[in-house]
């Protein structure tokens, strides 16, 4: 079937503002939008830019926002928009601009780095594994799917006001070693994302659930948080 | 470091099976495999950043390497294209640890990703070094039909089972003691057999992995990875429906040769001063022509590790040189050259071709007649990419045209070494599968093989083999 993208243009050192540019591609329904991007880049625009690797949701470098939804184009299939005029594709919203759909996540990697995305034991060296038990490890099943694509982020309207707001995935890095029973950091890492711009900023809005490719929950995770610093530090 | 490896009730990491994972060589399938879920692999690189973190190590992310700076055959820094502003950056280095990966892009059907073109490989290659053993290539036999995106292992691991056209399971008759976790050559030529006897479902080129007895909860429990690409992909549940797989290029056994400590050895086995290469990229080869599930990602840490260890006690005694002005220009004019020409053709043609070749003529199966196809074929190429290859885009930033057309010619060496190496060894071993010398032949070639570049040409050579404990036996399962 043939499909229209309409595809956000921008060069901050050439153009005076960002403009869109239409492609016409042929596609199998079982195809991904990353293949029709792909193909648009071989075979019509070689000046297009956008970030990919793995092809199959693994690697994260691919968001975008899809007919206004943040998503992975790895991820999408040509099929999923059967019967949409267009496919318009755009950079994710609150990053800046480097060149069409590439954003700077420079400040996205520093706030996930602030949660200290390491596990803090105490003893340095242990010559065997420390012990960890099933039903403990079990409540990481579903952070440790994240990838660090920054759909959430692109999504959530706090993120979108605030610039300061720690924002969904770094809560979510701060949410897999909280409950990590082999840290010793917990209080610390908890009083850490105890704040307006931390944990607290948080409204509940689900855009960041309802986007993530990884299908994590992410605003019951962040609820998880505000809820384990009531218990350790009252109300 | 804190992977979240999955666990069993005593609090231990948990380990499960995996495709030729047996004991006494071969007698019943054990459980091994330490793992997270399915996505080890994920978790495994997911700690090392929060590590390099902590200890706040300098990382470079958006800089290609493109050369090394080579002197009287010692390594003395990088070239490195920046992608943000096109510009180019000379590293000096003491010592210089090579660790590219793969290159399963070479073929068209491949569970590797698009980053995945060899560059560091290539890289040595043209320097003049050897690489080894590039004729033992691994196809995974469960990659998504179609797509070639790879469905673990560890889906046989937990029970699932291969099905032809009939329903039958057809490895009982293939490898009756271990069936569907022999090894991944094993299972590869037994789906291409089944697909050549037109046992393919309906006929055509892929079978059936079937999980469905599995159930959904230890699907969404064990492998809610490879379940959610399969409802993605394919729109199927693989609780109720069985997957359409063929065999996808996964891993690479050979590459740049090393010894124990990650040292790289030149083609007289002389380690080269100041040059480090671990993991896929590098052959250290403990996992011979045929590398068992797992073992990649034991491999990168183990000797990872030793490498590191390997190349901070020589940092001490290894010399900074200032030089590598003459390297800068070199890659500043491979850019300018590409720039340049105005009208050609495009990288993603050629490599398309490539793939689509590499496939035919290297993939599961190999024939004289074929490898010497391929390789007229891809010289071919390598020629249209010397005089044609044409850009598209000639900016600075986020130049992906760029990148990718001085990939391919990273690609296209790397493929002219396979085939050659391939046309070599007239004999069948681990991943190799010469149709027209279907045996083994330890008399003649229980060596290993070495490329390298002597000027325009391709030298060949081969290497004893070590052998300490374990002698090598046929493989009967
Ligand atoms: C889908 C899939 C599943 C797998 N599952 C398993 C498993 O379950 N168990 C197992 O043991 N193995 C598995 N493997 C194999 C294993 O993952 C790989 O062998 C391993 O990741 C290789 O690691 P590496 O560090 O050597 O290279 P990679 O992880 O490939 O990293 C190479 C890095 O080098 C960078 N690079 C490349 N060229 C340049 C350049 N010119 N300049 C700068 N940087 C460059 C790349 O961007 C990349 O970041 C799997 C592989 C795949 C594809
Ligand atoms: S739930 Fe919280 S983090 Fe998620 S989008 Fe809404 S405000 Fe943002
Ligand atoms: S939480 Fe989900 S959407 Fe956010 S970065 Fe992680 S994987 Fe991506
Ligand atoms: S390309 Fe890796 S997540 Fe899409």
């Amino acid at each position: 079937m043939e499909l229209t993208f309409r595809i956000y243009r921008y060069d901050p050192e050439r153009d005076s503002e960002a403009y869109y540019r239409t492609y016409r591609v042929e596609a199998e329904p079982g195809e991904r939008i990353l293949d029709c991007l792909n193909r648009i880049k071989w075979e019509q625009d070689g000046s297009l830019s956008f970030r990919m690797s793995c092809g199959h949701g693994v690697c994260g470098s691919d968001a975008m926002r899809l007919n206004g939804r943040c998503a992975l184009a790895c991820q999408k299939l040509v099929q999923d928009y059967q019967g949409e005029p267009e496919i318009l594709v755009e950079p994710l919203p609150s990053f800046r601009v480097l060149k069409d759909l590439v954003v700077d996540l420079e400040p996205f990697f520093e706030k996930v780095n602030w949660v200290r995305p390491y596990l803090l034991a105490g003893d340095s060296d242990p010559q065997k594994e420390r012990l960890q038990d099933p039903a403990e490890r079990k409540k990481l099943d579903q952070v440790i799917r994240c990838i660090l694509c920054a759909c959430c982020m692109g999504a959530c309207p706090v993120v979108g006001e605030n610039e300061h707001f720690l924002g969904p995935a770094p809560l979510v890095w701060a949410f897999r070693y909280i409950f990590d029973s082999r840290d010793q950091e917990k209080e610390d890492r908890l009083r850490k994302v105890d704040s307006e711009d931390g944990a607290w900023g948080c409204r509940n809005h689900f855009e960041c659930t309802r986007v993530c490719p990884k299908e994590i929950p992410v605003t019951k995770s962040i609820n998880f948080i505000k809820r384990e610093i009531e218990k350790v530090f009252g109300s | 470091m804190g992977v979240p490896f999955n666990r069993n009730p005593d609090g231990t990491i948990a380990q499960r099976a995996f495709g030729g994972h047996t004991r006494n060589f071969g007698e019943a399938p054990v459980k091994r495999a330490c793992y997270a879920a399915d996505r080890t692999g994920r978790v495994i690189l997911d700690t090392l950043y929060g590590q390099s973190v902590q200890k706040g190590i300098r990382v470079y992310p958006e800089l290609s390497v493109m050369d090394l700076v080579v002197r009287d055959g010692a390594v003395h820094g990088v070239v490195a294209y920046e992608w943000a502003t096109g510009e180019l950056h000379l590293f000096h280095a003491k010592a210089v640890l090579v660790a590219t990966g793969g290159f399963g892009k070479v073929f068209k059907t491949t569970s590797n990703c698009f980053a995945n073109t060899g560059d560091g490989a290539h890289m040595v290659l043209r320097h003049g070094f050897p690489l080894q053993d590039m004729e033992f290539i691994q196809f995974h036999p469960t990659g998504i039909h179609g797509l070639g995106v790879l469905i673990s292992e560890a889906a046989r691991g937990e029970g699932g089972l291969l099905r032809n056209r009939d329903g039958e399971r057809f490895m009982e008759r293939y490898a009756p003691t271990i069936k569907d976790l022999a090894a991944r050559d094993v299972v590869s030529r037994a789906i291409m057999s089944e697909i050549r006897d037109g046992r393919g479902i309906d006929g055509r080129d892929f079978v059936h992995l079937d999980l469905t007895h599995l159930g959904k909860e230890r699907l969404e429990e064990r492998l809610s990875d490879i379940s959610s690409f399969v409802r993605i992909y394919l729109g199927i549940d693989p609780a109720a429906q069985p997957i359409p797989v063929h065999p996808t290029c996964h891993y690479m056994m050979g590459g740049i040769p090393t010894d124990v400590d990650g040292r790289v050895l030149d083609a007289a086995g002389y380690a080269v001063p100041g040059l480090y290469a671990a993991g896929e990229c590098a052959c250290v080869s403990v996992h011979g022509a045929n590398r068992l599930g797992c073992n990649s990602l034991l491999d990168l840490v183990v000797f990872g590790r030793r490498t590191g260890r390997r190349l901070l006690a020589d940092v001490a005694q290894l010399p900074l040189h200032e030089a590598g002005g003459e390297a800068l220009d070199a890659c500043r004019e491979r850019i300018q050259r590409l720039r340049e020409r105005r009208s050609g053709e495009r990288a993603a043609g050629i490599r398309q071709r490539m793939q689509q070749e590499m496939m035919e003529r290297c993939g599961v199966y190999r024939t004289a007649k074929g490898l010497e196809e391929g390789l007229d074929t891809i010289r071919g190429l390598q020629e249209t990419c010397r005089t044609q290859l044409v850009l598209d885009y000639r900016g600075d930033r986020y130049n992906t045209d760029l990148m990718e057309a001085l990939e391919l010619e990273s690609l296209l060496g790397l493929a002219e070494v396979m085939l050659l190496a391939a046309q070599k060894r007239t004999e069948s071993r681990g991943a190799h599968y010469r149709e027209d010398f279907p045996e083994r032949d330890d008399a003649n070639w229980l060596c290993h093989s070495l490329v390298y570049r002597d000027g325009a040409q391709l030298r060949y050579a081969t290497k004893p083999v070590s052998i300490t404990r374990f002698q090598p036996k046929p493989r009967v399962y």
